[in-house]
């Protein structure tokens, strides 16, 4: 394949750098009181993006750039997730853009910077491309976390993650060059021609567990977790939101394609290694949360147990598999994005408020909202008939399939422990005494997006849920 | 013409009625003005409750009266399915499918019948978020009619899950006041109890869900009449049905994971209870009938002594525990679980007279337990305790009460002539082919029922009034003169004549013992 036919497959990606640089260049010269208007471009450079991976020429499956850069299904899938969810955080952002410590033009462009990194992340095939993509993404998040320089926990937050994900760089660069030393190669098809032919190639599974081990960290899964309520916590809550969302998705397409593209000869080796990250992190999930008082932290551990949930999808290793934890992360970003609208939507007096208490009584004092949390809680606990039960419905019939019921009966017993930190701020809401109000002067984006979400969950998905896995699967074909 | 008449999607019709009616008291609510703390102008909020109550009425009512028509369209000389409707839903073998046989049919007229009451019933007691209590109630009639009618098993996870989410809002919600001590916590009562509820089901439910998903990858469907017909192996069958027992034990509630149904019907508004008793528990002992018996025919038999011992461990332990409580509604909570444990030993004795005992027995304890709730909501009502010791003497001020009461106290000890009797007797006749001692326990808890049910009544209606605020207590009104005389017009109707009823079950339970005796090998 010429260059130029690579290139033209890679549309998406090129258009996000040259697009980011542009809005970069032109940011510098408008200066910060244009920030508003560099947001919607950044927002419309993500519309372009999207709408090139579905309708461009990248629509189609090809290896590009000597195997390094995979274009099929499965990445599609994950991208125009991505680029959607990218758009709608920086549409959410547009009051804190306003503001004056958030109203600087690059907060949107690294939104966009991140967004091209976790387009790589999807689409990598070779251990190098795999590491540009995280740290692309990866470097972009560092900044974001401590967007609001002037607050000591942003602060904070932005540096505990750039030394935990520094950290977590390491290992997966050392987990490379181990492979790369027992197989020799980075690319990801002839590493599965010499994991699959060799009977006991320990070099290569030690190389593979530090790289699993990365790739934990940057899905927040445990033990690689300690970062992640300090972040979301410190962090402005338009980013967290972003955080919580997009990103999660890239680290778990890598994870799954990293495992299945390159490992699946080995899969009886790395199987166990990652069940035990996935009860790790539902049981983290499910029992740190319990004593959470602010909601930032509370939605920090429910994403840890969230992505054990998808951990355990992927221990399954079969295509199935790979479809559940796809539709599953879907339905995750989608119930993310909403509860963070709704987190954005708590505020008093200008400020925000971030505390489980301060939601007490909101359905006397603004039913909209609390139905729309209430709904978006009772998915996220994967209570049916809400679309968070569908996602889990998945993730276990795959363990069932691949023989780990074990595993299973281990993410029902969490998901029932989950259930009741996410009862308790539904009781807060319904059955307390009302706190102050809220104001309700709510960013129309923000508004859309909690009800959107809210109304995905139920009823849409519940109805086309059919579609959603039809797509997934399709998706997940592609990588075997 | 009768034909394609009858082909029309009649159980969804049915089904998703009041899920309508909630949506129109949703929008009615939501065009109110509201002032700057969010609460509807003071104004406006009557109208909005009076619509609420209304179109819930009207829903309610419509969905009985559908559910009629339904009724009309069954054939009940034939066992099998009927009305069956199937549209392809998540794919891959999971459909939404919905049909009703001899055993469903009467739960969801059971359901349709108790819900106008229930309306009715909170007509005037509750006066909070009016329009919101309604909202929850038709979402719960949407949820608990779907349990019955859907012929999908993952279908119907998701509306017997689903049921957990109003009915946690009705307890937590309205529910009455109180503090409890929880592990170093204290937190209101009601909220306790509804946490107590929703994850005590939750947990059980979900054993279910690792079950159904062991089953799809199995058969590659979760169509409930081919995994009626579908022969798991022996061993497999043990562990699926104890997934299922999980569930439904402690949805019956059967000892020793009743422990949330006291607390749930004390906390509860009275329509709550009424519900939770009449209709939500009954979804137990249909999904044995449902599943346990026809899926896992050998392990139905194997585990059958355990059922036994539990179900008489709750009628003689837990009419014990009855005798000593001093709250009313706790008292007809822990003979709700007493009366379970007839059906749930009459369904496990296989025998054709047990399970239709069973199936009586719910039909029953759903008018007979549902009106005793509302009994009980008659006097807190007025008087605003469930305390026993606050009453006494009140058939001087209140005879027709006094008499409605008696009536249903009767019904509960299972006097003949009541529905009540009926469903004993069959299940314990049921239980003696299969082993006399096990009938024999189970009569103490007809002596013990009577002792403990008299007890109360004893205390409440006779002596001489002795308490200043009962002495101008009012006598029962219309409307709930109206809910207590149909309920007590039903269950005398079918203890004095079961034979409708019965004729209905028949050939469904007929049926389903064909399907275990030719699973079993023509034993049986």
């Amino acid at each position: 394949m010429g260059i130029f036919e690579s290139l033209s497959y890679a549309l998406p990606e090129l258009a996000l750098a040259i697009g980011a640089m542009a809005l970069l260049t032109i940011g510098v010269f408008l200066g910060d009181a244009h920030a508003r208007q560099i947001s919607y471009g950044s927002v419309g450079l993500l519309i372009v993006a999207l709408v090139l991976t579905v309708a461009g020429p990248s629509s189609q499956s090809a290896s590009l750039f000597d195997s390094a850069f995979q274009v099929d299904a499965f990445a599609t899938f994950c991208k125009v997730i991505i680029f959607a969810a990218a758009a709608i955080a920086i549409l959410m952002s547009q009051s804190f853009i306003k503001t004056e410590n958030g109203g600087r033009f690059e907060y949107p462009v690294l939104i966009v910077l991140a967004a091209f990194g976790m387009a790589l992340m999807v689409s990598a095939s070779d251990l190098i491309s795999l590491y540009m993509g995280v740290e692309m993404q990866s470097l972009a998040l560092y900044i974001l976390a401590a967007y609001n320089r002037d607050s000591r926990r942003s602060t904070e937050a932005g540096l505990k993650y750039f030394v935990l994900g520094a950290l977590s760089s390491c290992l997966l660069l050392y987990g490379a060059s181990l492979i790369y030393g027992f197989s020799g190669s980075t690319s990801f098809e002839d590493i599965a021609r010499v994991a699959a032919a060799e009977d006991q190639n320990v070099g290569l599974v030690i190389g593979l567990v530090f790289l699993i081990s990365g790739l934990a960290f940057k899905v927040s899964a445990a033990p690689f977790h300690m970062w992640t309520p300090d972040v979301y916590e410190g962090a402005p809550t338009p980013v967290t939101a972003f955080f919580a969302a997009a990103p999660k998705l890239a680290g778990m397409a890598l994870f799954a394609r990293a495992l299945m593209a390159a490992f699946p000869g080995v899969l009886l080796d790395w199987q166990p290694v990652i069940a035990i990250i996935a009860v790790a992190s539902m049981a983290v999930g499910a029992f740190s949360a319990i004593a959470q008082t602010n909601i930032k932290r509370l939605m920090a551990y429910s994403s840890i147990g969230h992505m054990g949930y998808a951990l355990v999808g992927l221990a399954a290793g079969t295509v199935q598999g790979v479809t559940s934890v796809l539709i599953y992360m879907a339905i995750y970003i989608a119930m993310t994005i909403g509860a963070f609208a709704c987190i954005l939507m708590m505020r008093r007096r200008g400020g925000m408020t971030e505390g489980i208490e301060d939601l007490a009584g909101l359905t006397k004092t603004n039913m909209p909202l609390a139905v729309i949390l209430t709904a978006l809680l009772f998915s996220l606990a994967g209570v049916p008939p809400l679309a968070g039960f569908f996602g889990k419905w998945y993730v276990f019939l795959a363990a069932v399939e691949a023989d780990l019921i074990w595993l299973a009966v281990i993410g029902v017993l969490a998901s029932a422990v989950s259930a009741f930190y996410y009862l308790r701020i539904v009781w807060y809401m319904w059955f307390d005494e009302p706190a102050h109000a809220f104001e309700r002067d709510a960013a129309p984006s923000i508004r859309f997006a909690a009800w959107g979400s809210a109304v995905l969950m139920f009823p849409v998905l519940t109805i086309f849920i059919g579609s959603l896995r039809r797509v997934a699967e399709t998706a997940a074909a592609s990588l075997f | 013409m009768t034909e394609s008449f009858a082909e029309q999607p009649w159980l969804t019709l049915l089904t998703f009625a009041p899920l309508v009616g909630a949506f129109c008291i949703m929008l009615r609510r939501m065009i109110a003005k509201t002032d700057e703390t969010g609460a509807i102008v003071e104004k406006e909020q009557a109208q909005v409750d009076n619509v609420a109550k209304w179109v819930a009425l009207a829903f309610t009512v419509g969905a009985f009266l559908v559910s009629l028509g339904v009724y009309a369209l069954y054939d009940p000389s034939v066992g099998g399915y009927q009305l069956v409707e199937q549209r392809g839903w998540i794919g891959g073998g999971v459909n939404y499918k919905m049909g009703v046989d001899g055993i469903s049919i009467l739960f969801v007229l059971l359901t349709t019948f108790i819900m106008p009451i229930c309306i009715l019933a909170s007509w005037d007691s509750i006066k909070s978020r009016v329009a919101d209590y309604m909202i929850a109630f038709l979402v719960l009639e949407t949820l608990m009619i779907g349990v019955f009618c859907a012929l999908d098993l993952f279908l119907f996870y998701v509306f017997f899950e689903g049921s957990l989410i109003p009915m946690f809002l009705i307890i937590g919600v309205w529910g009455s006041k109180g503090v409890k001590e929880f592990a170093g916590v204290s937190m209101p009562s009601k909220v306790y109890a509804a946490l107590k509820f929703f994850l005590y089901t939750l947990l059980g439910s979900l054993l279910l869900l690792i079950a159904m998903a062991w089953m799809y990858q199995e058969t590659g469907t979760t169509d409930i009449p081919t995994l009626q017909q579908y022969e798991f192996g022996v061993g497999a069958q043990k562990w699926l049905w104890f997934a299922f027992f999980a569930s439904f034990a402690v949805k019956m509630p059967m000892w020793p994971v009743h422990t949330w149904l006291p607390d749930a019907h004390v906390q509860a508004p009275t329509a709550g209870s009424v519900v939770l008793a009449a209709i939500l528990l009954k979804m137990g002992g249909y999904g044995f009938l449902r599943f346990s018996l026809p899926m896992f025919p050998d392990a139905s038999i194997f585990f059958s002594p355990l059922v036994f011992a539990l179900s008489i461990i709750a009628i003689i332990y837990t009419s014990l525990v009855a005798l000593a409580q001093e709250d009313m509604k706790k008292l007809i909570a822990y003979s709700s679980v007493a009366h379970m444990g007839f059906v749930t030993m009459g369904i496990f004795t296989g025998t054709k007279q047990g399970i239709e005992g069973g199936l009586f027995q719910m039909l029953s304890h759903g008018f007979i337990s549902g009106a005793l709730f509302l009994c009980v909501g008659v006097v807190y009502d007025r008087m605003h305790t469930r305390e026993i010791e606050a009453y006494g003497g009140l058939v001087h001020r209140m005879p027709l009460y006094a008499f409605l009461f008696l009536f249903f106290t009767m019904g509960n000890v299972g006097l003949p002539g009541t529905s009540g009797f009926v469903g004993e007797i069959l299940s314990m006749t049921g239980a003696f082919k299969v082993n006399s001692w096990i009938a024999f326990f189970a009569a103490f808890g007809v002596i013990l029922s009577a002792a403990y049910a008299l007890r109360l009544y004893r205390q409440v209606m006779f002596g001489q009034i002795t308490k200043d605020a009962l002495q101008t207590i009012p006598d029962v009104d219309t409307r709930e003169l109206v809910m207590l005389g149909v309920l007590m017009a039903f269950a005398l109707y079918l203890g004095v004549n079961p034979g409708p009823a019965l004729s209905v079950f028949s050939p469904s339970v007929d049926l389903l013992m064909n399907n275990m005796g030719s699973a079993l090998g023509g034993g049986a």
